[in-house]
């Protein structure tokens, strides 16, 4: 039948609610086309940041401005976000209580905010040593990637306010249900994007 | 392969072993540059390879992507966004850094 069968990448909801998965197919399969059409615009700001990584033009360089320990904090945060939010769609999928679901969302909003504080502290010390957007190539070619990474999280993090209220004023009917599917393929999406910011951006920039 | 009937407690360890593989590599990651311990060249090899393991153990575990046939297109589409983003990335890298030695 039809619930045996995998209608789409991600988490499928299957025999819990057939009528919903039925219909999930082609609603998640658009999201995917925005997810990677995304994909593409981060790829080509990875290609830019690569170009002019050498034209820092005397100014501020990788080596001087990343923190190692924030990042990884950063990293490990969003990571754990990534996991609770998980925890939540599995939740929503096998019926546990609202209550349960809603507070897997919380953790997952208060983590996503914590990231983005961390985030806004580093920029701010980097604008305090002088390195802003229009100081060379590679500081603007930095500028429009990783906070772009970060405008992502933050409509990530008020899409997440959004599913709450949804949640707690109509319930988990079909369209909530299906909301809370693409959300989840946001933020895991997110979290392979930073992923990838860590290793070419901060680490590679570390690397001695 | 986590199914679309996959019980509870399956679908709750799969994403807390995505997790604990996800927590190991980034680790890795940032001890292998932390504590140097090789030539940097090899480093950013490291660095750059354990990413993209990490990469395949989030789509695996948490975007549940199987390779699968009845996955339906949504698999070509990420193959094929995947092969206009190596080739997009990888083409603007070899151009432009052959047009920088060039200029040198």
């Amino acid at each position: 039948m039809s619930a045996n069968e995998i209608k789409h990448a991600g988490l499928n909801l299957g025999d819990t609610d057939e009528l919903t998965h039925g219909q999930a197919g082609s609603a998640v399969f658009g999201f995917w086309v925005f997810l990677m059409s995304d994909a593409v615009i981060f790829a080509l700001l990875f290609a830019t940041y690569g170009v002019m990584l050498p034209a820092t033009v005397g100014g501020p360089t990788p080596a001087s401005e990343y923190k190692i320990l924030s990042a990884f904090l950063e990293t490990l945060t969003l990571l754990t976000s990534s996991f609770t939010f998980g925890m939540a769609s599995v939740a929503m999928k096998h019926g546990a209580s609202r209550r349960q679901f809603l507070s897997w969302m919380g953790v997952t909003l208060v983590l996503g905010a914590a990231f983005l504080g961390m985030e806004l502290h580093d920029f701010t010390t980097m604008f305090g040593d002088g390195a802003y957007p229009t100081r060379s190539g590679y500081l603007s070619s930095f500028f429009a990637l990783v906070p772009l990474h970060g405008l992502h999280v933050f409509f990530g993090s008020v899409w997440i306010i959004v599913m709450m209220v949804q949640v707690m004023t109509f319930g988990l009917d079909a369209r909530v249900k299906i909301n809370i599917l693409r959300l989840g393929l946001f933020w895991h999406f997110l979290d392979i994007v930073w992923i990838a910011i860590f290793s070419v951006v901060y680490l590679q920039g570390l690397i001695r | 392969m986590s199914g679309p009937n996959d019980s509870n407690r399956d679908e709750i360890r799969s994403y807390a072993i995505g997790y604990c593989v996800a927590l190991a590599l980034t680790g890795a990651a940032f001890a292998a540059v932390h504590w140097p311990s090789f030539a940097s060249t090899t480093t950013l090899t490291i660095v750059l390879g354990l990413a993209l393991v990490q990469t395949a153990v989030h789509f695996r575990f948490f975007l549940h992507i199987s390779l699968r046939k009845s996955a339906r297109d949504d698999l070509q589409l990420i193959l094929f966004s995947m092969l206009i983003v190596i080739l997009m990335v990888s083409g603007t890298l070899v151009i432009l850094s052959n047009l920088r030695a060039r200029m040198m």
